[in-house]
């Protein structure tokens, strides 16, 4: 079975939620799928998806970068497991913490460094860095 | 004379005259579709006129483009091609997607150290082209390690990451 195949059902998924320039292509032995999601919840039932057809995802063959969209402007909520997310100078934890945000707090957009680390600014108006992994796009 | 016999036979004639074109050794054009379509690169499609074949569709390159029709005007005359037209478009592969992977600077791993640093229960080393990750996770941190090594573009190893009992 190609890898197209293993993964038809997630790039079916992907192509009927209407993921922005979704791009598919096998190398080195690995599917690899990125583009831009719609909303957080496509996002998350893509990875649901993943996690069901190869399971604890440890097979290695699926690169997905899916990103959420989000433009300057847009509302993000802070989605750590409990404690607050720090603000920081610079995108890298070596940055000196300029603010923080709580859990689940919504803050805004300022731009989306790269894939890791996007600017953001809270109601408060402390403007920095932090982890995307921790800001939901809503 | 049975002049009963005569009007169909007429008819079929007639029908015949009507269905045969004048040159009597012409291939039908469903078999010149077969043959030119044996000869194109993937990605190109035929249509066949009385003769004139019609080659449409995409591929990569400019080279791909003319080799199609070269191909087809190579065929052997019994194979009843009377002329080319291409109307093939070139459209260049779409760019490598974005999930290629980034090699392991330190920048690079300072990421996924950064990624982990709040997930308790996994621990991270680094080889030449892969994060290994060892411990024990409960799914969703598993969910999240997988999400942020793929925004770190980063290919990895989880064999040795385990369910959290």
């Amino acid at each position: 079975m190609s890898l197209q195949d293993k993964y038809a059902s997630l790039l079916d998924a992907a192509k009927n939620m209407g993921v922005a320039n979704l791009s598919v292509a096998e190398q080195g032995g690995a599917l690899h799928v990125s583009g831009t999601a719609n909303s957080t919840a496509d996002y998350d039932a893509l990875w649901n998806m993943y996690s069901q057809i190869d399971p604890n995802m440890a097979s290695g063959d699926l690169m997905m970068n899916i990103d959420i969209k989000a433009n300057a402007g847009a509302s993000l909520k802070v989605t750590t497991d409990s404690t607050n997310l720090n603000i920081r100078s610079v995108p890298s934890t070596e940055g000196e913490i300029v603010g923080k945000a709580a859990h689940n707090e919504v803050v805004t957009l300022v731009e989306k460094t790269d894939d890791s680390w996007w600017k953001i600014r809270t109601a408060a108006g402390e403007e920095g860095y932090a982890y995307a992994q921790y800001l939901s796009p809503m | 004379m049975n002049y009963k016999n005569i009007i169909p036979a007429l008819m079929i004639t007639g029908a015949i005259a009507v269905m045969t074109p004048s040159c009597s050794s012409k291939v039908p054009d469903a078999t010149v579709k077969t043959n030119a379509e044996a000869v194109v690169t993937p990605g190109v499609a035929v249509e066949v006129k009385d003769g004139v074949v019609t080659l449409s569709g995409n591929v990569n390159n400019d080279a791909d483009k003319a080799s199609a029709e070269a191909a087809v005007k190579n065929l052997d005359k019994k194979s009843g091609v009377k002329s080319v037209v291409n109307n093939i478009a070139v459209t260049p592969p779409p760019p490598p997607p974005a999930s290629v992977t980034t090699t392991l600077d330190a920048a690079t791993q300072q990421k996924v150290m950064d990624g982990i640093k709040d997930i308790k229960g996994v621990t991270v080393t680094f080889t030449a082209d892969k994060a290994v990750l060892t411990g024990e996770v409960s799914k969703a941190d598993r969910m999240k390690i997988m999400q942020m090594l793929a925004a770190a573009k980063v290919k990895s190893d989880v064999s040795q990451l385990m369910d959290k009992k």
